[in-house]
């Protein structure tokens, strides 16, 4: 296969993994586990398969056309190429470890299908070409981790921190896809390779400003920056191996990869500068010094995450490109030491059953080899020389040294910032060791605390055997990695730079063992105050960012949305049905107004027979809309008089097909209302009263003149346009076409099942939800009690079955459903040609069987016949669905119709297109869809009756 | 003059069910909505002038000539939207009902007028 195919591989691997797994059974673990982790080694060996191509500094890509303008396309530089290993890399350890986490109690389908599906995101985000696309993933990435976060449903913190990472990140997701649109308007192109090479463009166009505040703002929401952190930490309910893997390597990392991406394109300015660099300062600083006063142990990792998230936004905002190689080796450093603490932290309250550090203690004894782990992740999080986070973090500390910023004061400063800040990091790692592992043995722990499962303890092993070995051997081992995603990112600016782990006693090394010997003492002297077992931090003002969310939240969507539900709203429908109709009145008059309607006086003649059918069709409408209170049957009656003077009309004037449905659907619609009318509550004899009307006229008044005002409006509308000729439409290619290309004389037919096919695959998917939605309304409504009454009509008749009242016409209706089922088979196959169709036939079949039901009663036929709605809607969609599908083999674009001439004994030369088998899909979706309803509305009796005789 | 006709249909149509819409019972406002569909589609298909003995249906062999048929587009448009007000009366049928089992009342607002 060649690179292409690869990668295209490398994205839908993860997705079709998700599917699978969703449909597993709930207790296959290992099979689970085994899937996803098969999928994420795939993915992974395709991954590494690209590293010939990345490591020329060449770019496979992959494109098709996806929207107009913008192609669905896959871009892999060394930069995405790296990232795709740790994403599927860590992704596998975290699949084998959760394997071991979660328990036989969990819905372990639900957990791996989202898992992978995130994994696909991530890694469509990584390796999409064009702006769009990135967006698009972006999203699903945060939709996936709203829905892992939230996987232990029942647990009210999950579902808050789910539902607070959602809104963050989906909100800067609106950000930045605000942003990416005026890139992309600046550039003329959404095309990465084009916008990456539109860097001098870009940064000198007015609109800058304001896309840079848009992208940052996605960035800084994604990768939790100060002061949208407040959702990392309330996100720790999650599921550990899902902290470990959405708030360590994946998804946290997503903001400092797009800084990172665009960083030839957005960076270089002041503003960038500003913005970047001091929201990267603060929230280091800051998340440092807040980590330290966790009493959690993953809310102290959640704080790290925040702090380190920072220092790696800190370094992209320097605008100096050997801070962004610093940058790029501490997001991959970062992914190893984090994701291992996780999974340790995990370990511990998996064994030990809680994570409070101030309960924790000496658990060295007891997890000897867990605690070995840890402390050397730890150590590597601190920046401990021979493991990797010291060789990131010295390279950060050479930077803050020679700095050339805007602003000369804090250039000064930032050595001395950045060294307290790494002092707060030695002193929240020395917690998190000290707390949870040294010390007296623990009291009253809810478990007794012992070793983790062997292979539990493997995914660890590797993460942190990785931290020493590229602390140990950077050049051979992290070295290619780097070189080629820095290079992909930083083209021909890629500053030399050297990996070696001994630099001598320079100054950043001083630094370090500044930091490291004050964090040893800051933890010595707060160890007091720690063990108090304080909430908060000291120093920092009371400010609960999660507090204010809610507080916001609440505001806008409650509070604001009552205050103007009060003043301009209503509760009740009939005014609102006033205002749409009262709005569409003005909305339509206004052109009309402006423009004046054009009349022209047609010589068509007068038919008296049609004028008298309308007389009849206005007296209908005119007393269902009068009678429609007081006397239901009646008002029914008269409706459907003016359905059918309607259906006359369309047979009047050439529209044989429409008359057709019409009368089929008038049918219809009269049996479901009839079955509705038997659950409305008797309406209370009418009792007329001068006050009563007086007080009712003006309403009354003012509804007629809206009525009028609506009727004569459409009337005019319709009369000024029928009274012009019409122009040459569209219409003509149909007629034209119709024989030649959809191999039908019917164009009506035609244009549905062929030329439209699509907009009609769309209808009857809305007609088979509606009909789902009606059959699982009335699964959960409960008829009144006073509905079940028998009707006066029918007492004394109890007992007899419902056939026995229509005896003599029971029989004729027995014997018409041969006849009516082959006139729907009839109108259903010389639809193409001739006035008939899906659509009818389906409808007229459905009359089949609603009459034999009136004939014999609900349960004379269901012991006879058995129709199967859902199934048929099922199979109906399929067909369609599939005829569509069908035309891919062929090259042909979804939906293409094709005319095949077979000769069958009888049938000599009989055409046959494709569009048949569509019509037969809408045909069984159709009858599926009719009699779901119908049949529902008419077993309420039934059920209703059954509960009353237990 | 049968286009006179159609279009004081179509206004009768409208103007009963739009009265029907404003009117505070559930069944009324079914039945509004019913009267209103037949106007609706009524108009659209009215949008492709009206024909006499011009089904758009063309001979088996040769070129037709668009100008000899009534319009197929508005008819196709009409044709699902049939089927699909069929759907929707019955939606809302059902919605009603539901209603009524939850309130106890048929009135649209869930709740009598005081």
């Amino acid at each position: 296969m060649s690179h292409e195919h690869l990668t295209l591989l490398l994205l839908a691997v993860p997705f079709v993994g998700s599917v699978v797994a969703m449909f597993l059974p709930a207790n296959a673990r290992n099979a689970e586990a085994w899937l996803a982790g098969g999928i994420a080694v795939i993915a992974l060996v395709v991954a590494v398969t690209g590293y010939g191509v990345v490591e020329q500094g060449d770019v496979i890509r992959v494109a098709f056309l996806w929207l107009p303008h913008v192609d669905f396309s896959l871009r892999v530089d060394g930069y995405a190429w790296m990232f795709s290993l740790v994403v599927t890399g860590i992704g596998f350890l975290v699949v084998l470890y959760a394997r071991y986490y979660l328990s036989p109690q969990d819905a372990v389908p639900r957990f791996y299908a989202f898992l992978l599906a995130f994994m696909g995101s991530m890694l469509g985000v990584v390796l999409s070409g064009n702006l769009i696309q990135i967006v698009f993933f972006w999203e699903l990435t945060s939709l996936f981790s709203f829905l892992l976060i939230g996987y232990w449903h029942h647990n009210a913190a999950a579902r808050e921190g789910a539902r607070m990472a959602l809104i963050v990140t989906s909100a800067g997701g609106l950000c930045l896809l605000g942003g990416v649109l005026v890139v992309g308007h600046i550039v003329g192109s959404y095309d990465l390779d084009r916008v990456l090479r539109a860097g001098d463009v870009i940064r000198t166009h007015p609109l800058y400003v304001t896309a840079l505040v848009l992208i940052v703002l996605g960035a800084f929401t994604k990768s939790a920056q100060f002061p949208f952190h407040f959702w990392l930490p309330n996100a720790m309910s999650a599921p550990t191996p899902v902290s470990a893997y959405l708030h360590s390597a994946a998804m946290v990392k997503l903001g400092v990869f797009l800084l990172a991406r665009l960083w030839p394109v957005l960076s270089g300015t002041d503003e960038w500068m500003w913005l970047v660099g001091a929201t990267g300062l603060v929230t280091f600083v800051f998340g440092a010094y807040a980590a330290i006063f966790q009493n959690d142990l993953k809310g102290l990792l959640a704080y790290s995450t925040i702090s380190h998230l920072g220092l790696i936004t800190l370094l992209l905002g320097l605008n100096s490109p050997l801070a962004a190689v610093a940058a790029i080796f501490h997001m991959m450093n970062h992914a190893t030491f984090k994701a291992s603490l996780f999974m340790a932290a995990g370990v511990i309250d998996h064994e030990a059953g809680t994570r409070d550090i101030r309960r924790l203690s000496g658990l060295v004894r007891f997890m000897p080899i867990t605690a070995t782990l840890a402390m050397v992740a730890a150590a590597a999080m601190a920046g401990v020389p021979l493991l990797n986070g010291f060789l990131s973090k010295e390279m950060f500390f050479a930077e803050s040294l020679h700095l050339a910023g805007p602003a000369p004061l804090l250039d000064r400063a930032m050595p001395y910032l950045v060294t307290v800040a790494g002092a707060f990091t030695v002193a929240y790692a020395l917690r998190f060791i000290h707390g949870a592992f040294f010390g007296p043995d623990p009291v009253d722990l809810p478990r007794t605390p012992h070793e983790a499962p062997r292979w539990m303890r493997v995914p660890i092993e590797v993460l942190v055997l990785a931290c020493v070995v590229v602390g140990v051997f950077p050049a051979v081992t992290i070295g290619p990695l780097l070189r080629v995603a820095v290079r992909a990112v930083l083209g021909p600016d890629t500053p030399a730079y050297s990996l070696a782990v001994w630099h001598g006693f320079t100054l950043p090394f001083m630094m370090s063992l500044v930091a490291l010997a004050g964090g040893a003492l800051l933890y010595y002297m707060l160890r007091g105050y720690l063990a108090r077992g304080a909430d908060d931090a000291p120093l920092l003002p009371d400010i609960d960012a999660r507090r204010i969310f809610d507080r916001v939240l609440v505001t806008v969507s409650w509070r604001w949305a009552r205050a103007i539900e009060r003043r301009v709203a209503t509760t009740r429908l009939s005014p609102q049905l006033r205002l749409i109709v009262v709005a569409a009145l003005v909305a339509g008059a206004w052109p009309l107004w402006q423009r004046g309607l054009p009349f022209d006086v047609t010589a068509s003649t007068l038919d008296p027979a049609l004028t008298i059918a309308w007389i009849v069709g206005a007296a209908c409408a005119i007393g269902a809309a009068w009678q429609a209170k007081f006397h239901r049957l009646t008002a029914l009656i008269l409706a459907s008089g003016a359905g059918l003077v309607t259906c006359i009309t369309f047979v009047w004037f050439s529209a044989p097909d429409l008359a057709l449905t019409q009368l089929a659907v008038e049918l219809v619609t009269a049996v479901l209302l009839l079955l509705g009318l038997r659950w409305l509550p008797k309406r209370v004899p009418f009792q007329w009263t001068l006050a009563g009307a007086r007080a009712a006229l003006p309403r009354r008044v003012r509804d007629l003149a809206i009525a009028l005002a609506a009727g004569g409006g459409m009337a005019t509308l319709a009369y000024a346009v029928m009274s012009v000729p019409a122009g040459r439409t569209i219409s003509d290619f149909f007629v034209m076409h119709a024989l030649p290309e959809g191999g039908g004389t019917n164009v009506v037919n035609v244009i549905l099942v062929d030329f439209r096919g699509f907009d009609t695959l769309g209808e009857i998917t809305v007609l088979g939800a509606v009909a789902v939605a009606v059959y699982s309304l009335l699964r959960r409504f409960r008829p009144p009690a006073e509905s079940l009454e028998p009707l006066p009509q029918q007492r004394g008749l109890r007992g007899r079955r419902s056939g026995d009242d229509l005896l003599l016409p029971g029989v004729i209706m027995r014997g018409m459903f041969a006849a009516i089922v082959v006139l729907a088979l009839y109108l259903l196959l010389r639809g193409h040609d001739l006035p008939g169709g899906g659509f009818v036939g389906g409808i007229t079949f459905a009359i089949a069987v609603i009459v034999q039901y009136m004939a014999g009663g609900t349960r004379f036929v269901e012991d006879r016949l058995r129709i199967r709605p859902v199934r048929l809607m099922g199979i109906g969609l399929a067909l369609a669905a599939a005829t569509g599908v069908g035309a891919w083999f062929f090259a042909h674009p979804f939906l293409t119709s094709h005319v095949a001439h077979v000769d069958v004994p009888l049938f000599a030369g009989l055409h046959l297109p494709t569009a048949l088998f569509f019509d037969v899909g809408v045909f069984l979706l159709v009858i599926g869809a009719t009699s779901l309803i119908l049949i529902a509305l008419a077993h309420q009796l039934l059920r209703a009756h059954r509960r009353d005789q237990p | 003059m049968n286009e006179v006709v159609v279009a004081c249909a179509i206004g009768v149509l409208t103007a009963s069910g739009v009265w029907l819409l404003l009117r505070p019972r559930t069944f009324q406002v079914a039945i509004g909505l019913s009267l209103l569909s037949y106007a609706v589609n009524l108009f659209i298909f009215a949008m492709g002038r009206l024909r006499i003995g011009a089904a758009p249906i063309v001979a088996a062999a040769g070129t037709p000539d668009p100008a000899a048929f009534a319009d197929p587009l508005p008819q196709a448009l009409v044709l699902t939207a049939i089927v699909i007000g069929f759907a929707t009366t019955a939606l809302l049928l059902v919605v009603l009902l539901a209603a009524r089992g939850l309130t106890g009342t048929d009135h649209v607002d869930g709740r009598e007028p005081e």
